[in-house]
């Protein structure tokens, strides 16, 4: 049967994170923007929210079954807030979220309990390359066994937190399938390098990270000896970007509404010209289409369904044109103000273009 | 919770419908297109008597079905899904051919009409023809000379004889689809939009039945299209046409409120996503004759990649499925709610304008990308880019259903946002 109704477990934990995103993030967003910086009690208190402790089983001191789906909805329901701060609450689901997927019971039970159980800690992972056709499934970064030991010896751009990162999960060429290795981030060889200045998320920190024959003992690749496929970990960033690219547009959306019913324009308001009402209609019609989307990959991920992977792929790629053109739209529709740093839909543009380049930044 | 599992006895619909379209229509698809007006009897007496087989494919729910469910606890308790199953249905036969589709016979938009806005006697009277030994279609006769999407421009007028107790019909419509199979060919009915005071405006608009065989009712032009010429597309033109007074549809009196008008409007809130259904069948035709093509020719697609190293022609073939799949969830959201009673008007309109830009959009580029084999008449690919464009226009055009979303969306009326 077909439903479109969470449970009420999802509902309450939707509910809560509606309350964190409007009551919390969206007020910090554009000082955070400013500033360049994510108030560490805010990702706190995003973190008891407990949206990745939902998805850890108990065995891994969780409470919870891995659910795509919820991590979806919870997803789009943080964005709607602030797509830096939402990253920067995630960001731990960059090292557990792989972990419980692919790797083993040791490292499952060595890596995920202290994560989950503290309070929010740098655990962060490295995947981006700097070069314009970066892709993940042909790295640049490279893994050689030597004896019992790995040697990693790479470039990577776009690493979160890695400044104070406790441990990462750094993703590699090994005989050309990427692989990931949980490595330790005080590691010899393992140089952070300065924080990034990027378009938009100006709030949330990243790093380049330059790798010289950075040593790990053959135990930390993710998965054992036998390595992991990238298949559901793919599917994981792809769907966790497109619930986020929905959450910020949908934060665009509603600004563009209230803007356009309140702001009048010969002797009418706004939105009671066709010229911008079907702007809105377009912009409201391909939010809902591409949640729906969403939703069905992680739902597919969840049921184990045949062409779950492919539908994330779809997913992720309807979502990042579908966030560009609205947040787009939505600058548009406030016209010159829209363009003021005083409204936020300026921020949201410069967001929502990211979702191409951001691979392998979120999870769900 | 949230759930995409199709139920069974819509992949059972699925299936069976399957191999109608590929052993009824696909055959006869080439052949009826360009032999326009030509009738797909074979087509239509299978499908009347495989109704039954098939489940109901009719607009208008089913009375003895739901009936025998709501005596039935077992079969009470199962959520509904008779315009779910429509759609499975409507977009499959679309997918064989969308022309021989709508010369479906059984209750279509008239009995949608009839459904929506009849009393039970009337829905008794003008549905359970269809169940008969003989195959009836029926029809909605809305479009005017000088009205279309406008229906408050509507000329056509009603005037009850007191004497008789008749309406007494006058005035032109045109585009009436499948208005020639429901007054000639058939003894069917079509409902025809009409004022019973035209100083009234939307107001004064009601809808009435006109069956086959009524004296004053005629079809005066067999229309000649772009695409899906297997249907035929109608001018009726009624000239002291006297129905029955209980033929009207709705409250026989104007008032100032529109309500009368709004119900008949909230019919398009279960046919727009109907229609929707049609494009995506057309549309996935398309794709997989693509699809199909490149395989022969050892084109594989890449899922995946970043876009910097896609072809175009992935890139191309991948924004199609994307957007074929989000206008089918759409779809099938909008029917759901239906089927559960909840208001879809936003949806609804949703779905079906994204359905006919995106039928519209795939066929366009599977010609183009298909080069000459996507242009000639050898395969059937350049009849689905003519076929597909019909479902951005009839049941509102895309631009209509954007004021519908819109409105829907700001919480304006129609006086607020024109």
């Amino acid at each position: 049967m077909y439903s479109f109704t969470p449970t009420e477990e999802q509902q309450m934990l939707l509910d809560a994170v509606k309350r964190y995103a409007e009551g919390d993030i969206r007020p910090a967003a554009r000082e955070a923007d400013e500033k360049c910086e994510l108030p560490p009690e805010l990702i706190e208190k995003g973190w008891e929210l407990g949206v990745l402790q939902a998805s850890t089983p108990e065995a891994y001191e969780g409470f919870g079954d891995y659910s795509a789906l919820t991590g979806v909805l919870a997803a789009e329901g943080l964005a709607y807030g602030d797509l830096a701060a939402s990253l920067g609450v995630m960001t731990p689901n960059l090292f557990v979220l792989p972990i419980l997927l692919a790797g083993t019971e040791e490292q499952k039970k060595e890596m995920i309990p202290p994560v989950i159980e503290m309070e929010w800690k740098a655990y962060s992972a490295a995947l981006i390359e700097p070069k314009f056709d970066f892709d993940p499934l042909d790295l640049q970064t490279v893994a050689t066994k030597k004896g019992d030991s790995f040697l990693i010896d790479g470039e990577k751009t776009y690493v979160p937190y890695a400044a104070e990162a406790e441990k990462l999960l750094i993703y590699a060429s090994l005989d050309g399938k990427t692989q990931a290795f949980i490595v330790d981030a005080d590691a010899e060889g393992l140089t952070v390098g300065e924080k990034q200045k990027t378009l938009g998320i100006h709030a949330y920190p990243l790093y380049s990270l330059k790798l010289e024959k950075v040593k790990i003992p053959a135990s930390q690749q993710l998965g054992g000896p036998e390595g992991h496929s990238m298949d559901l970990i793919q599917a994981s960033w792809q769907i966790g970007l497109a619930a986020l690219a929905v959450g910020v547009a949908q934060a665009a959306y509603e600004y563009a509404i209230e803007y356009a019913k309140d702001r009048d324009v010969f002797g009418v308001k706004v939105a009671q010209k066709q010229a911008i009402a079907f702007m809105l209609a377009e912009m409201g019609t391909d939010i809902e289409a591409t949640r729906l989307l969403a939703w069905e990959a992680a739902w597919m991920i969840d049921e184990g369904k045949e062409g779950a992977y492919k539908q994330a792929f779809l997913a992720y790629h309807a979502a990042v044109d579908m966030v560009m053109m609205v947040t787009d739209q939505a600058v548009q529709i406030l016209g010159g103000h829209g363009y003021i740093r005083e409204h936020p839909v300026e921020m949201w543009m410069r967001n929502g273009r990211g979702f191409s380049t951001f691979t392998g930044l979120a999870m769900v | 919770m949230i759930s995409f599992e199709m139920p069974k006895p819509l992949i059972q619909t699925r299936t069976v419908v399957e191999t109608v379209a590929k052993n009824m229509m696909r055959p006869v698809s080439r052949e009826l297109d360009e032999n326009e007006h030509e009738i797909p009897w074979a087509y239509i007496e299978f499908m009347h008597t495989a109704t039954k087989a098939l489940g109901s494919s009719s607009m208008a729910p089913d009375e003895a079905a739901k009936k025998k469910k709501e005596q039935d606890p077992e079969k009470k308790k199962r959520p509904p899904i008779n315009y779910q199953r429509l759609m499975v249905m409507v977009e499959m036969l679309s997918w064989g051919d969308a022309g021989i589709y709508l010369c479906t016979p059984g209750g279509m938009l008239g009995a949608a009409a009839v459904s929506a806005a009849g009393t039970p006697e009337q829905k008794k009277r003008f549905l359970s023809r269809f169940t008969g030994k003989e195959p009836v279609f029926d029809a909605m006769a809305m479009t005017e000379p000088q009205a279309g999407s406008d229906t408050s421009a509507i000329r056509a007028t009603a005037i009850l004889d007191e004497k008789t107790n008749e309406w007494i019909l006058n005035g032109e419509k045109i585009f009436v689809t499948a208005g020639n199979k429901a007054l000639i060919d058939s003894k069917g009915f079509i409902v025809v939009w009409a004022s019973l005071d035209l100083e009234a405006g939307r107001a004064g608009i009601r809808s009435f039945v006109i069956e086959a065989d009524t004296p004053g009712c005629k079809v005066t032009k067999f229309e000649e299209k772009l695409g899906i010429r297997a249907s035929d597309t109608v001018s009726i033109v009624m000239q002291d046409c006297r129905v029955p007074f209980e033929n009207i549809l709705g409250s026989p009196t104007v008032e100032k409120s529109t309500k009368g008008y709004k119900g008949a409007m909230a019919t398009f809130d279960a046919t727009r996503p109907i229609v929707a259904a049609s494009a995506l069948g057309v549309a996935r035709a398309a794709l997989e004759f693509v699809q199909e093509k490149l395989a022969e020719e050892g084109v594989e697609i890449h899922y995946g990649l970043p876009r910097q190293k896609m072809s175009n022609l992935e890139r191309e073939f991948i924004d199609m499925e994307t957007q074929l799949r989000q206008a089918w969830l759409l779809t099938i959201k909008a029917l759901w709610m239906a089927d559960n009673r909840q208001s879809n008007a936003m949806v609804a309109s949703m779905s079906k304008v994204k359905a006919g830009k995106v039928a519209t959009m795939i066929t366009q580029k599977a010609v183009e990308l298909m080069g000459p084999l996507g242009y000639s008449r050898e395969f059937l690919l350049e009849k689905w880019f003519r076929d597909a464009k019909i479902n951005d226009i009839f049941e509102g055009t895309g631009q209509i259903n954007l004021l519908v979303v819109a409105r829907n969306i700001l919480g304006y009326r129609g006086s607020q946002l024109r």
